[in-house]
Order: C-alpha cells, then structure tokens, then sequence
C-alpha cells in the first residue's frame, strides 16, 4: 500500500493483487475439495495489510461527505449549496440538478432518486454531496447547505400504507402474492392462530460503506468500492452518470463483512460524480451514523398465520397474512416476499395453503437482501405456531414436527415438486439424539455463565432453562427467473494456475473453494485467484451461496477444459483415453503406470487457458396465484436451542445451539463449520438484541450502542450433530450453500426455548425481555 | 485564530520508529495512524469505542484508539497490528489465528489480534476478569470470551478466535518477555 | 481547537480560569464520544493527563481518596477490598479496552444518568473534590448531579478527586443491560450496608433524569432491620421488608422510555435488583456468601 507520499494517482492493490497462500504453507497443507484449505488471504487479514477501500489512496484525493435528511417524509422547498461552496477546500459540491444519466435508481425496481430534491421519502435520505480537500471540511460543508422543507406527516405503520395517499408516484403496493394451494373450505379439528412480530435488523457490518473514485482520462471514472455485485453496480452507476458502461469500471476491494447486499448505490453514484466533476479522485469513509441511514436492513415484518390439524397432529391447511415493510423504496423486496410466501409454510407437508403476502412502502427505513431474506421471518411464525399446536394437542413438539416434516418428491405450496435432498426428519432426530448440556450445579456455580453476564445482575435462583427446537429451510440462488450465470477462466502455468471470475470473496470463501476446485482437477498446489473488477466477464451477486454453486461450477468446467488441453497431447501420444490419466501432486500418471510426467513437462512451457460459463437449469416467475417453479434448489436445517432465562428479568442467555444441516456436500469441513457459527450467532442476535428503532420513521440512536451486536459473551457454544451430505444432483459438486439457513433458523429455535422456559408465547422478535419475566406468585 | 493554537508538535515511538509530528489537535491517535504514518491496519468500525476494531497498543495497554487524541499521547510507545510481526515472523496471536482460521471478513481482525496480545499479558500479570474465580489461572473459554468483549465480530468468528487466544496464551507471555 | 497540557494541577486550574469553556480530558472514553460524534465541538481541550496526581489513590482510616484518572483497571485490581461496590460497578463499564482509559472524574464530568461508578458513589457515600484558581471545594456526591448530564461544576472548575467512605460492610451494584458485556445499563442499583453506623445507602442509575438515591427506602431498610434487631441478630430479612423496601426504591426512580427499554420494564427490573441485592449483602453480612463473584 502506498501512503500520502506516493506520487500515483492511482490507488494501490485493491483486494489482495493476486492472493497467495501463506508463507507458511508446505508440501503438507490439505488441499482439493473436501480438505480444510486454509483462505488465501488469511495472512494479510492477521498482518493488518489486506486493504478494504478505506485504507486506499490516490495522489491529490478529495473527501466526500453526504447531506442526509432529518426528516422522514417532507417536500424540499429549496436547496441552497452556496454556504457550502463558500468554505474554503470545497472542490465540489453536487445535487440532483447535477445527476447527468437517470436521475431515478435502484437494485430492482428503478423507483429511488440519487438525490431527493422535491420530496424526502425516509430518514438519511441523501440530499446533496460534497468534495472538499479534508474530511471535516466535507462534513461542515455539507451541514452548511441549507435546505428548507415542508414536513409532512409520515406514514410509518405498514397497515396504515394500504390507505395512506400514495408515498411514490409507483404506488404504495410493492407487490401483493395471494397464494392459493388447495381447498380453501378445508377445516381442522384443531386450529392454532397466532400473531408475530419480526424488528428490523441490520447487516451492520463492522466496516463501513467506503469508496475511491478516480477519473479517468477517457472521461469515464473507476470505483475502488467493496461492491458484492460488480457489474449490477456498474450499469446501475453509469446509468446515473449518462456515461457508456464501458467507461465506468467497478474494482472491488476487501469487504468488511457483508450479511446483506454491499455497497450502497447512493454513496456509489455519490463519489462517481464529484470524481467526473471535479476530475481528482475523491474518497468517502461513511461513519457508523451513516451506515445505518445509508443501507438496506432486514424487512420488518408483521405475520398473521392460523394453522389447522387434525387429532393426530397432521396438518390440514395453513392461512396467512404476511406483510412486510419495504420502507421508502422497492429494492429486492419483491425477492423477500416470494421467499416468505412460498416458505411460509415451512419444511412440512401442507395439502392446503392460503397465504396472503404483501410488501408496502413506507417512510421507514429502506429494506432491501439481508442474508435468509423472507425465510427468516416466516420461520419464526410457522415454528412459534408449531409450538402452538404441539401444547393444544398436548403432544410432543418434536412429535409434531416429525409427524409433518417434507421430503424429497412433496410439494410445496407453490406447486413446485422438492427435487432436491430435503433430509428433513433426519436433520430433526440428528439433534434430537444429541446429549443436552449439563446444568451448572454446587460450587461450579461462578463458573455459570448467568443471562446479564458477569457481573451482571443474573441470579443462580431465578433462572430456568429451556429446550426448544425449529426447522426451516431457504432458498439458494436468484429466483423467479433470475438469470443466473457466471463465467470463469482458469490459466495454468508451469506449475501453478490462476481462476479470474468475478465472483467477489465476501469473507464467505469463495477464493478458497476456487483454489481447491482447481487443486482437485488439475493436481496444482499453486493456485491463485485474481482480483475482481468489472472488465471480467460478470459472475452476479454474491448472496444465496450463488457462487459456491454458480461461480464454482463455472471454475470447475474451465478447469475441467484445461485439464483436456493438458492431456490431450499426451493420450494420444500414448495411445489412451484422457480418463485414464490422474493428476495429482504437479504429477500426471496413466493407470499403468507408463506414463509419469509433471504438469509443467507437459505443458512445455505453454499456458493453458480456458473460459466456461455455468447456467443453473431456469426458474419462473410464481403466477396470479403465488404458483410455479420459482426455485432452483433449497437447504434445510434443525436445530435446537438451550437458554437460560432469568425469569423475573426476562434476561436470556443462550447457552448452546445444535445443529443439523443439510449441505449436499462437505467442501471445506473447517470453513463450513465457521459459517455455521457465524450463521448461528447473527441469528442469536436476531433473536435477542437487534432491531433498528424508528419513532416517526426517525431512526433512533444509529450506532454500536443503540443497535447492540452479539459479543464473545453473548455467542453460544454451537454444536453440530450432523452434515447430511445427500448430494444435490443439479448443484455443482452436490454442494448446497451453508451460510444462510442457520441464520433463518436460530432465531426461531431461540423463541421456542425461551417459550419453553417461560410458558410466555414469544411472538416477537428481537425478545423483550419484559416478554420473557414470568409472573411470581 | 492562531494556528499555532490548532496544532502541535508530537513525539511519538510507533512499532520502534520515532515520529515527530505537527498535528492538528483534533487529530485522533487512530487518524494519525491511518493517514500520516500510513498504518492502516487499525480500523475505524464505529469511532465511538463500542467495536474494538481500532484497539492498538499504547505503552503496553490494549485502548481503542479512535478515543485517544494524538497530541495526548505525546512521548508514548505504541504498538499496531503491523508491529506485531517481523516480515514473516508473526506474534504468537497471529499465527494462533492463522492456524485457527479465526476470521471471516478480516474487518476487526487486527483489533483483535491486538486486543489478544493485551488480554493475554493481562491474564499473565494476574489481572482478574470479571469472571476470574479466586486465584486460579484463568483458562476456560468464558475467561477469554469474557477478556475478547470488547472486540465485536459480525461475521461471528468467535468460537476460532476464542480458540486462537486459548492457543497463544503460553507462547505470547514469552513474546512479552522478549519485548521490553 | 486549542489543546492545551497543563504540567501540574496548579497550572491546570489556571489553564480553567483563562478558559471556562475548555473540555478537561484524561482516559477520553467519555468526552471523546461526544466530540466524534459531532455532539460538542469544543474550543479547548485541557489535557489531565500529565498530571501523575489524578492517577494516584491514597487509602485513609475512613476513606478512600481516590485519583479522578485512576483507570476503571486498576480500580478493580487495586481496591476491591476498600471500594468493592465501584469495584463491581467498574467491571461492567464498557470493555476492557475502555476499562484502561477510563475513570470515575469522567463519569461525574458526563453525569450522564447511565455512567455506572454513580450507583456505587451514592451508595457507598462520597465527596466530589472539586477546585479552581478560588480554592477547593468537596460536592456530596447526591448533590454534584443538577440535570440530564448536568453537574455541579462551576465553569472554572476541575474534579481532582472523588473521597469515598471505605467499605465498612457489603456492598453490591447490578445493572441490567441488553446483552452479556459492553452494557449500557437499562437500569442499574448500587447497595451498601455500613454496620457501624447501622445505616444502608443506595444509588439508582438509568432511572431518572440524574442518579439519585433512594432515601426513603433507606430510612425505612434501616428502621426495619434495627426494629426487628436483625443487625444484632443476624436474621434473615423477612420478605415484606425486602418488598416494601423494593417499592419504595421504585418510588425514587423517574424513568422514561428508550431504545433500552421501557418506563415499565426499568420500574420492574429495578424492584428485582433491589431485592437481589439487598439478599446478596445481607446474606454477606450473616457471614454467609454465596450467590455471586466477588470482584
């Protein structure tokens, strides 16, 4: 990296240059699919070089700062910049009358202007940016712009959009999905209704949204951004720009952490068009304030469900009424409502369904794709109605569950046969079957872990421990007939190899799994993967495991070509199919044994490239009636949560969460079981903590304090009973993507152990804890 | 207003070099870092001391440092994340990490590879925890999630870096030892 | 913004005099906040930090002086014997990193109703040692709180020391927060028994717009155990007692609702605290300890 001193105006190693293998790394390290191959990057990330877009610097760079509204819902009456162009070291300052392409964006539905000049739709809505030689300069500038506005009444309840005057010349209807599945008329013996309740929560990632935009001398202009889908971003910013997509190239840094979609457009277009105006490179770090105005969080979401069974606990027909709240704009609010329709049912057997989903604007927050989008929230519903049910039959909940659970063959509400492994009654007994923790007992009593903490207020006297269960499943990749590809090329030479996709490396992994792909076909320990930015080949977002499946089976058919290119020579020369030669270790061997060359003798001192695409079979739009083959493939996992609860303060400590997952197949065993846990804790946090507060669309105390993430202290201890490696035939390598369903899950299995501690229904979440005390007495 | 009044002269010893900078008086001991001595190892995760991700060491003591102003810390000794490791020789906490795989993202890491070294000769001098019971050595992993908490780590690496801490305990006392 | 580094105390309060609207600054974790977040734009800072005094504690026959920069660290290693209710209190601030900078002089500067040294102060009995270029002045700690982060502090005036009375008895504090560490409390109680003088004292945070201390609930706690003749006797605090005292510690509180939590849930949290702590201290006192860590 370079400092202030450097004379280049361009900035320096985004995202690792080629990222290579520890020193550290010998002849021993595993390698291939299947082996815990350490990350690429994992060295700078433990040496504090590996640089995300804040560390970057150009020669010469300007700093960029936002104005955001204060307000939720107002008509701008005028915009006055003057005061701000009056500081001295303002370069620029720019506002909607500057936006030279589209003036409107967005990652869906193109409904959000760039910047709000007649009417603000949302608290930290952005209104102007500015461009000034330091980053306080920017700031003050920026709060010296004057803007008058005429507030209006925001409308901030979901229920109230339906009949509040129209936010958005589009209407305040997002999208509406009646699903119809069977007979309406069916009746139960038993029915079970239930309201629920799921907060907003935010990605919050630890980095915030950062970027470098550099002008270019044709005109054009690149961003060093840490974009999670290069090319959308790239067409979304040129757009706004009026420039040819060619001429804007996204290079895409280190992320810092993404559990939803990165990097926010806004502050994209932002920093592209003071770079164009201003023609210097201008760099903007968002504060944590900021981040939380700027991004797109969780959909809150109001859910009516009323479950019918007969005596013996079979379901008979499942009702809901799910609405989420989209905040100002569309965004991908359209996905999360198709996955909460179609999944609202959950991982069971339903022979009748009728589910009313709607997605509305309001003047809260922007929602938009946080990792099990939709799923999650209908599964805390469906498994708090599960747990309904279970006490009004007076059956075992697990016994319920099992009695239900779908397989592979059953369909779903939607219509859409399960095609793939749906191990789910499996999954369910794998933590069944496991032992529980051991209660803290005598003198090892300080050595509990009480909810609060230590030294909290916990008492040993008050506390009761719970036992519950949920099973939930979400989809993987685009849905609704996304298309869903991505290319990737992979080089060999002498004896190490390169993968260039544009598959960004979220933390995720993918880096790895391209490196072991490539070690496994082609025998090379030396792999590298080369940075991303968009004058690749594009390879989509990175979300919904999309490029372990997508991105991987591109990797894994370049490799395969290559493998071809390499061996062709030499089974002919020998008189043998190429099957009947193995790579491994640098070394290429026939069956026979004959034949024993090395990878770089047969290349001869040539490279090898090739270039393949991987297009998953399509899917299609769900009907009038929420009907159709919306879905490519879908995971599935169980889990049971332990907590303690300090009933008269209805303080909750989880204690362990156990697992059982359904992943197709096992291709890293240590990165896998990390992205278990990390699914597993930002669930917990979703359970118990966070949730970004509005009063009057007015998001309250935006910062590490107001919204709290879950600490060392506040993670369990997450066991995994099972890996249920049933291969899915159509996903590349039978591999489904691990990160997102635990996610959709814990929280669920965290409702139902409080549930069981405290016999309190625990139908919202984040849990209060005025919702957890039990009445003494 | 003069501008002698808006900035001053500071010494500095950062990883062994000394600096002497004029510096605005605003200037936080986490933007010097980062912009004028080009450190950016430590991060700005929040800027308000309730994400750890800046922790660095001054005068042997984990602190965050986007709470510290630069010309308050005239004549101390501190140490960063790049400080830790020599070339390819890395501190005990870092290859503990590395071979622990203690990291997604690798936002926050750096903060917690320092605020590891500083727990750890916290725990080596004796210092108690809030759940230190009696005089026992500290070990147990409620121990170190405890002395991590100030540390957060959204990609929820915890189990792995509770692990990598656990790892390194021995071998980074003898570090300590090594460096006065 | 002028940054200003007074060598000793004497050129510190000059430093004050010559400009009242300066910021005094040592650990940083409280007024550092305020500034990066754009709350207070200040056109001074005084730095404390070179001042070797406000980092040194002294223990005499009936109270601590303890240092307004002595560190939230070395509070809970070096006088947890002497100060154990700011002891435990000073475990749960913020997190370690902030445990080695800060201290209770930036608490009481804040005075923000939530900064956990206040329970234990007001609980424990103290004086705030306040001083300017006109002299020294000592604050009972009940009366240095004047509003929502609002002291008693003169413009020209510098918090050198807090005096608090040494433990002659049990002390507690718990708070309630919204996860396991690096907790603002939702509420917060302070407990202390003084036996000698047959007296109890309590401090409430997070509950009102100031902490306060809940005096009728001590006046009537200390009738109740000198009716019943449990200081002598060492009996068990009969749970009507244990209520009414719970209720009347609700009474001094005055909460509102936040993203913490609500009005209702901090009157409920605190009558539980209350009751817990007055267990945990009694149970202590009978010479009988069990329940929680000691520090």
């Amino acid at each position: 990296m370079t400092g202030p001193d450097a004379a280049t105006a361009t900035p320096t190693a985004p995202a690792g240059g080629s990222t290579r293998p520890p020193q550290s790394a010998d002849d021993q390290d595993p390698r291939g699919l299947g082996a815990s191959v350490a990350p690429a990057d994992a060295l700078a990330k433990a040496q504090g070089t590996y640089p995300y877009a804040a560390d970057l610097w150009a020669e010469g760079l300007l700093w960029a700062a936002l104005l955001r509204s204060p307000h939720p819902h107002a008509r701008i009456t005028r915009i006055d910049t003057a005061p701000a162009l009056a500081l001295p070291g303002v370069a620029c300052v720019v506002t909607a009358e500057d936006v030279p392409g589209e003036a409107l964006h967005g990652r869906r539905v193109h409904d959000r202007p760039v910047f709000a000049s007649e009417l603000v739709r949302h608290h930290g809505e952005p209104i102007a940016a500015v461009a000034a030689d330091h980053p306080d300069t920017a700031r003050l500038a920026a709060a010296a712009i004057v803007v008058e506005y005429e507030v209006l009444e925001p409308v901030t309840d979901p229920e109230q959009a339906f009949s509040a005057p129209p936010l958005h010349p589009d209407g305040n209807l997002v999208r509406h999905i009646p699903l119809h599945f069977g007979d309406p008329d069916v009746v139960g013996d038993v029915v079970v209704e239930g309201l629920y309740r799921v907060g907003r929560q935010d990605p919050a990632p630890i980095g915030a949204e950062a970027g470098l935009a550099v002008p270019r001398p044709d005109g054009g202009v690149e961003l060093y951004v840490a974009s999670t889908d290069p090319h959308a971003d790239r067409d979304l910013v040129a757009a706004c720009f009026g420039l040819a997509k060619e001429r804007v190239k996204v290079v895409v840094t280190g992320v810092p952490g993404a559990m939803g979609d990165r990097e926010d457009a806004g502050m994209q277009i932002s920093l592209g068009l003071l770079a164009l105006r201003t023609g210097r490179p201008v760099k903007l770090v968002a504060t944590r304030e900021e981040a939380f105005l700027g991004h797109a969080h969780r959909h809150p979401t109001l859910l009516r469900y009323r479950h019918h069974a007969d005596t013996e606990g079979r379901l008979v027909k499942v009702e809901a009424q799910i609405l989420l709240d989209a905040g100002a704009y569309a965004d991908t609010s359209s996905d999360a409502l198709a996955a909460a329709v179609a999944f609202a049912a959950g991982p069971y057997v339903v022979p009748h369904a009728f589910v009313e989903g709607w997605a509305v604007r309001t003047n809260n927050p922007p929602s938009g794709h946080v990792r099990g989008e939709g799923a999650m929230q209908v599964c805390a519903a469906y498994e708090g109605q599960m747990d309904k049910l279970a006490a009004k039959l007076g059956m075992d909940p697990l016994d319920l569950r099992m009695r239900n659970v779908m397989a592979t063959g059953d369909l779903m509400p939607t219509s859409q046969t399960v095609t793939c492994p749906a191990p789910v009654g499996e999954l369910l007994r794998a933590v069944r079957e496991e032992p529980l923790p051991p209660l803290p007992v005598g003198d090892d009593e300080q050595d509990w872990l009480l909810p609060g903490g230590p030294d909290g207020a916990g008492d040993p006297a008050a506390v009761r421990r719970g036992v519950g269960y949920a099973l939930g499943m979400v989809h993987m990749l685009g849905i609704e007939g996304a298309d869903e590809v991505s290319t990737a090329t992979v080089r060999i030479s002498e004896d190490s190899a390169t993968v260039i996709c544009a598959a960004v490396d979220t933390g995720q992994g993918f880096a790895t799994l391209a490196r072991q792909i490539v070690q496994e076909v082609l025998g090379v320990a030396e792999v590298h993967v080369a940075p991303v930015d968009t004058d690749l080949p594009p390879a989509g977002a990175s979300a919904r495991g999309r490029h372990t499946w997508v991105s991987g089976g591109a990797v894994e058919r370049a490799a395969r070509m290559v493998r071809t290119q390499l061996l062709q020579p030499l089974a002919a020369k020998f008189g043998m199919s190429v099957e009947l030669l193995t790579i491994a270790d640098g070394k290429i061997t026939s069956y026979d044994g004959v034949l024993s060359t090395t990878v770089a003798e047969a290349l001869g001192g040539k490279e090898l490239w090739a270039t393949a695409q991987c297009r998953p079979h399509p899917t299609e739009p769900l009907d009038e009636f929420g009907q159709g083959d919306a879905f490519v493939g879908l995971a599935f996992a169980a889990m049971r949560a332990v907590v303690d609860v300090d009933v008269e303060l209805g303080t909750v400590r989880v204690v362990e969460v156990t697992v059982a997952q359904d992943v197709g197949r096992v291709l890293n065993p240590n990165q896998l079981a990390a992205r278990i846990e990390a699914g597993v804790a930002q669930g917990v946090g979703m359970a118990l903590m966070e949730d970004l507060r509005t009063a009057r669309g007015v998001v309250q105390r935006p910062g590490f304090t107001g919204y709290p993430l879950p600490t060392a202290l506040d993670t369990p201890e997450v066991r995994i009973a099972k890996l249920i490696e049933d291969r899915d035939v159509v996903a590349t390598f039978g591999a489904k993507a691990a990160g997102a369903v635990p996610v959709v899950v814990a929280p669920a299995a965290v409702a139902s152990a409080v549930r069981a501690a405290t016999g309190r229904p625990i139908n919202r979440l984040p849990i209060r804890p005025q919702n957890a005390i039990v009445a003494q007495g | 207003m003069d501008s002698r009044l808006l900035t001053s002269a500071v010494t500095l010893r950062v990883n062994g070099t000394v600096h002497r900078l004029t510096l605005d008086n605003r200037s936080t001991l986490l933007d010097t870092l980062r912009e004028d001595l080009d450190l950016t190892g430590a991060k700005k995760g929040c800027d308000h001391g309730q994400c750890g991700s800046c922790t660095v060491l001054v005068d042997g003591r984990r602190v965050n440092c986007c709470l510290l102003l630069t010309v308050a810390c005239d004549g101390s000794e501190i140490t960063t994340v790049e400080g830790l490791s020599d070339g390819w020789s890395l501190h005990p906490v870092q290859e503990a990490f590395l071979a622990r795989d203690a990291f997604q993202c690798g936002y926050c890491t750096p903060g917690q590879v320092c605020s590891a070294v500083g727990a750890l000769r916290e725990m080596a001098e004796g210092r108690p925890s809030a759940v230190t019971v009696g005089t026992e050595p500290p070990s147990g992993a409620a121990e170190i999630r405890e002395r991590m908490s100030g540390n957060l780590c959204r990609c929820a690496a915890y189990p792995n870096i509770v692990r990598a801490v656990g790892d390194a305990a021995e071998r980074a006392a003898e570090w300590w030892e090594r460096t006065p | 913004m002028e940054f200003l580094r007074p060598a000793d105390w004497t050129e510190a309060l000059a430093a004050k005099a010559a400009h009242p609207s300066a910021v005094p600054i040592a650990g940083g974790t409280d007024v550092m906040v305020e500034i990066n977040f754009g709350l207070r734009r200040p056109d001074a800072l005084i730095d404390l930090n070179r001042i070797v005094e406000l980092r040194e504690w002294e223990v005499g026959a009936d109270t601590v002086r303890l240092g307004a920069a002595v560190p939230y660290s070395r509070i809970i290693d070096e006088l947890p014997t002497e100060l154990p209710g700011l002891a435990l209190a000073a475990h749960t601030v913020g997190s370690p990193q902030i445990r080695n900078r800060g201290g209770v002089g930036g608490n009481l500067g804040a005075a923000s109703p939530a900064g956990d040294s206040h329970p234990p102060l007001l609980a424990a009995g103290a004086e705030v040692e306040v001083a300017s270029v006109r002299g020294t002045r000592r604050i009972p700690v009940e009366e240095f709180y004047t509003g929502v982060k609002r002291n008693a502090l003169a413009p020209d005036e510098l918090i050198r020391c807090v005096h608090i009375k040494r433990a002659d008895g049990p002390q507690q504090f718990s708070k309630v927060g919204t996860r396991n560490a690096m907790v603002i409390a939702v509420c917060a109680f302070g407990l202390a028994l003084h036996p000698a003088t047959r007296t109890v004292g309590t401090g409430l945070g997070s509950v009102a717009p100031t902490p306060v201390r809940a005096g009728a609930a001590e006046r009537f706690l200390e009738q109740a155990l000198d009716e019943a003749g449990l200081w002598d006797s060492g009996g068990v605090v009969p749970p009507a007692v244990a209520g009414k005292f719970a209720d009347l510690v609700v009474a001094a509180a005055n909460p509102i609702d936040d993203v913490r939590g609500t009005a209702g849930y901090r009157r409920h949290a605190l009558a539980v605290l209350a009751r817990r702590t007055l267990d945990w201290v009694w149970d202590e006192y009978r010479g009988k300890e069990w329940g929680r860590a000691c520090a």
